[in-house]
């Protein structure tokens, strides 16, 4: 076969395999991590300590180090993929990455779509807001605006707890997201504890502070629907992740206290 | 893969509002973006030397700068020299802004069209500046560059879809908003470009049927 006829014959089998894969729920992901020795594992970069991009522009934080722990127990390299809220579980769902480590909170609504292996670091999202603002539960959240990411846990959260005439200005990313809140665009903001702490660290004037907790919800690393052997796979290295202390050392690291229990 | 439109669908109060922010800003923007384009383009054409100075800059500053850019310095920069404004207000304005400078330079284009002796002889029947320039200059000059101008305004309606990066609900928020809620990426996506087809066809028939009757005559 010539080069271009095999590259054709490739794409063949890869689109057969990939509709058989539709169909069947057939488990190649694993496999196709070992036979090309990589991995694809999509992290976020705008969610400091978690994953944000250094002062050497390369990404860095605690699901970087994730990602890299678990490409390195695999003995492969990885392809780290940068996403956002809002496409994480797309990337999945579209086979752009194996597995998503960005964050990723459990719910039943994502259950559905995507698979989850084990927790493997805390995590919990809040409403916070300036001292100057009273309020108390959520009822006071009345008639406030509220800057929130869109697709993020805590947009969903706050759709269940919040008065109905709460102003909800969802945005792309977190980015966008504490820039509306520091500038002043929204009164309050609902986020995650790590990105609301670089927001107080950075603006120390808007006196923000912890209001309400949304949930606590520790962060799983995502797989495709029905990918149980990659799954099991990484739930072992988890596991003896956790026995080693690794875990509890990587989120001394960067969130500052141990990992304590994590859901299985 | 199965496909569940009807998830989507079943969101539609959601795209109808989407779709009625879209047109709204896109009227709106539109109505002013046009006499903004008009006042710069007599300002080019014939207005004084230092206004024509002034009119050139902004021209050349939002032709030559991306609208996302734009918007977010006027929704995330302004803030900090205490001009704080809504999304939709801000939308509104990055858009006004965007048309207006890109209708300048195509209405200036029908203007310099015009034939000098026009103009001469709307001189000779005693025509003053004004009568001159509002119904012997710029009725053929729109017509001239009508298409284009068109062309322009449905260009600034797609381009609106960028505002719901600033939280303003319209058809692109909604759409997101939608997939992110019941992750059917691809209907979601589907259905909207649909829309954006529908609404990019329509608002073209409109403006070619009302230009003749409205602002240039047959």
């Amino acid at each position: 076969m010539t080069p271009s006829k095999r590259l054709i014959a490739r794409a063949t089998a890869a689109l057969a395999l990939a509709s058989l894969a539709g169909v069947a729920g057939a488990q190649t992901a694993l496999d196709d991590i070992v036979k090309a020795k990589e991995i694809k594992i999509a992290i976020p970069t705008d969610y400091p300590p978690y994953g944000f991009v250094g002062t050497d522009l390369q990404p860095q934080g605690l699901d970087i180090d994730m990602a890299k722990l678990i490409a390195a127990k695999l003995g492969v390299k990885v392809e780290l993929v940068p996403v956002i809220s809002a496409n994480r579980i797309p990337y999945l769902q579209t086979k752009k990455a194996h597995l998503v480590i960005s964050t990723l909170g459990k719910n039943p609504e994502r259950e559905k779509v995507i698979d989850f292996t084990a927790a493997y670091s805390p995590f919990f999202q809040a409403v916070f807001a300036p001292k100057s603002l009273s309020i108390k539960s959520f009822a006071d959240l009345s008639g406030k605006s509220v800057a929130v990411t869109r697709g993020a846990m805590e947009d969903q959260e706050l759709g269940k707890v919040a008065p109905a005439n709460v102003d909800v200005k969802r945005f792309e990313d977190n980015n966008a997201t504490v820039a509306a809140f520091a500038a002043g665009q929204t009164q309050v903001i609902a986020t995650g504890v790590a990105v609301a702490g670089t927001l107080m660290q950075k603006n120390p004037s808007l006196g923000t502070e912890f209001k309400l907790l949304l949930k606590d919800s520790p962060n799983f690393i995502g797989v495709a629907k029905g990918e149980d052997k990659l799954r099991l796979k990484v739930n072992e290295i988890l596991a003896a992740a956790k026995a080693s202390g690794e875990i509890d050392k990587m989120a001394v690291k960067w969130l500052g206290r141990p990992a304590g229990t994590l859901p299985e | 893969m199965q496909f569940d439109f009807g998830a989507v669908l079943a969101e539609w109060p959601l795209l109808a509002k989407g779709v009625a922010w879209t047109l709204g800003l896109t009227a709106i923007a539109t109505l002013i973006g046009m006499v903004v384009g008009v006042a710069c383009a007599w300002v080019r054409s014939s207005g004084p030397g230092w206004l024509k100075w002034v009119v050139g800059v902004y021209v050349e500053l939002i032709r030559n700068t991306p609208f996302i850019v734009q918007l977010f310095f006027i929704f995330f920069g302004l803030p900090a020299a205490g001009l704080r404004l809504s999304p939709e207000t801000a939308s509104i304005i990055a858009m006004v802004v965007n048309l207006g400078a890109y209708a300048t330079e195509i209405v200036r284009a029908g203007l310099d069209a015009t034939p000098r002796g026009q103009i001469e002889a709307a001189e000779s029947l005693a025509l003053d500046r004004w009568q001159i320039f509002s119904r012997v200059v710029l009725p053929p000059a729109l017509r001239k560059v009508w298409p284009s101008l068109v062309s322009q305004i449905v260009i600034v309606m797609l381009g609106s879809a960028v505002c719901g990066q600033i939280s303003t609900q319209e058809l692109s928020y909604a759409t997101n908003l939608i997939s992110s809620r019941n992750f059917r990426n691809f209907e979601s996506f589907f259905i909207a470009t649909g829309i954006y087809l529908l609404l990019a066809v329509a608002l073209r028939q409109l403006l070619n049927w009302l230009g003749p009757r409205y602002f240039f005559g047959r």
